[in-house]
């Protein structure tokens, strides 16, 4: 089980794989990453694979607006890794 | 004997800066290989080489700014096997890039090996690389009165001065570049030393050594395109709003059956679709060039990239119109992180033959492009949105995309723009034939 801490540095390893250029403790976590960051659908969909890389964790299309922040996307994997356990 | 070219990478070019050779003297190359590193003002590009051989001579040396057209080396012919020349003693001369997977020494003795390619030659005689010739002494000393004038301001010496204007004519921004270099604490003269084989001594390269510097580069060439794009080309504008339902319902059902990295994006559907009507209407895939339009052979789209931090690039997704949905989703992603890595091929900067742009994803509604010459026409993407529409006498919410067209009026009218939008439009209300 990760921790939100580790899944939080996950998603900005990703987040900054795809885009080398941002400042990791310049995102403000309750603000759009798309648009703070000047993402397109395919940096997300690379980031949505990155995430998936190092965490096993497969998010449906469907599920790709409810990573929408950087804290929506750290409690959405918390939550996808809780039922994954549990199941 | 023939000589090898810097290619025009686009037709922003006028000269490239030689970063680095991934060949010697000696090395056998074929159709294909990537042999040197080049810089463009835009990017650094991996140059392909045209054709089957063996490198005897490279002319010009890492670090040299030289014009489009300019010898980069002399290739000949590959040479028939001596008797009883055994394939196994072929080597490559020197493994300069041995991790490097599309190196020309990769592929050289695995040719061999398969008997495809003809014998290669040892390099015997080739132990030592010869000195590459300095060939810019010719175009030297001339500068522009604006240039010499900086060039006294700024206390630079004009001679030590790479050109990059017209036969390597000094530029005011070329004695810029050299000052501000000059002034670097690794300066190292602009201008490449002559005779040093690349692995002694890297070469300080004229290469655009900051983001800064980069991004005035790429805005200066984006701006030259397209300034000569909107004083040559008189281009008609046509738009066409497309009910893009059934290609998304379609792309999400596909969607679930597959895994995170092959899922396709909506602009796989959009490209695909522009690359099968281009492929049914010629006229709007190819150049105009001396006058006349020269239709392109192949589908090969130039898909309108943006860079991190500003700029823009749009290489070519070769052969598009014969590829399936997941040759075109993989061959984007490609390019996409080729093109923000520095990565990209001088074929796939040279070759598109129409381009499109999905400026939709930053949330547009739609895009009035500027074509990139000599191409004759461009398509654009605004954003997938929900709508009220109607259709056989009801409304209903659609999602609906606007495709637009900036089409070269010297090489055909709106009447067939029009075909060729209401053939994208076809197209993608069939997305399981896409």
């Amino acid at each position: 089980m990760t921790t939100e801490q580790e899944l939080t540095a996950v998603v900005i390893g990703a987040v900054t794989e795809i885009a080398p250029d941002v400042d990791p403790g310049a995102i403000d976590p309750d603000a759009d990453l798309a648009e703070q960051l000047d993402i397109d659908s395919m940096d997300f969909l690379n980031i949505v694979v990155a995430i998936h890389d190092r965490t096993a964790i497969e998010i449906p299309e469907r599920d790709y607006p409810k990573l929408g922040t950087l804290n929506d996307a750290v409690s959405y994997l918390a939550t996808a890794q809780r039922q994954g356990a549990g199941a | 004997m023939s000589e090898f070219l810097m290619p025009s990478l686009g037709a922003d070019m006028e000269a490239g800066t030689l970063l680095e050779w991934y060949v010697k003297p000696g090395a056998a190359v074929k159709r294909g290989d990537i042999v040197a590193l080049v810089d463009t003002s835009k990017a650094e590009i991996e140059i392909e080489i045209f054709e089957d051989g063996v490198i005897d001579e490279l002319l010009v040396p890492e670090g040299a700014r030289v014009p489009v057209g300019t010898a980069l080396a002399i290739v000949r012919a590959p040479e028939p096997t001596a008797v009883g020349a055994n394939p196994a003693t072929v080597e490559a001369p020197t493994e300069s890039r041995p991790s490097e997977p599309e190196s020309t020494l990769a592929a050289a003795p695995a040719a061999a090996a398969a008997g495809a390619a003809p014998p290669l030659r040892a390099p015997v005689t080739r132990a030592a690389p010869p000195p590459p010739h300095r060939i810019r002494g010719d175009h030297r000393g001339h500068a522009s009165p604006v240039a010499r004038r900086a060039a006294s301001n700024l206390g630079v010496d004009l001679a030590a001065v790479v050109g990059t204007g017209p036969d390597g004519a000094i530029r005011k921004a070329d004695v810029e570049r050299a000052a501000v270099a000059s002034r670097s604490p690794v300066a190292a003269p602009i201008e490449a030393p002559p005779v040093v084989p690349a692995e002694t001594a890297p070469v300080q390269a004229p290469r655009a050594t900051t983001a800064g510097d980069r991004q005035a580069l790429m805005r200066e060439a984006i701006g030259a395109l397209m300034a000569r794009s909107k004083r040559e080309i008189p281009h008609y504008y046509l738009q066409l709003e497309i009910d893009f339902s059934k290609s998304l319902d379609w792309l999400h059902a596909d969607n679930l059956k597959r895994s995170v990295e092959d899922r396709l994006l909506p602009s796989a559907l959009l490209l695909s679709a522009v690359a099968r009507a281009v492929a049914e209407m010629p006229e709007m895939n190819g150049f105009w060039l001396d006058g006349a339009f020269r239709p392109a052979t192949g589908v090969h789209l130039g898909v309108a990239i943006s860079l991190r931090g500003g700029g823009l690039i749009a290489p070519a997704l070769h052969d598009a119109d014969r590829k399936s949905l997941e040759e075109i989703m993989r061959g984007v992603r490609d390019l996409v992180q080729r093109a923000r890595a520095g990565r990209l091929r001088s074929s796939e900067m040279s070759d598109p033959t129409i381009t499109v742009t999905n400026l939709g994803d930053r949330g547009v509604d739609l895009v009035h492009g500027v074509i990139y010459p000599p191409q004759v026409a461009l398509v654009g993407f605004g954003a997938v949105r929900e709508r009220a529409w109607a259709a056989d006498g009801m409304l209903g919410v659609r999602s609906t995309v606007v495709a637009t067209l900036a089409a070269d009026h010297r090489a055909g009218d709106g009447h067939a723009g029009s075909r060729f939008l209401t053939l994208i439009e076809r197209h993608l209300q069939e997305p399981e034939e896409l």
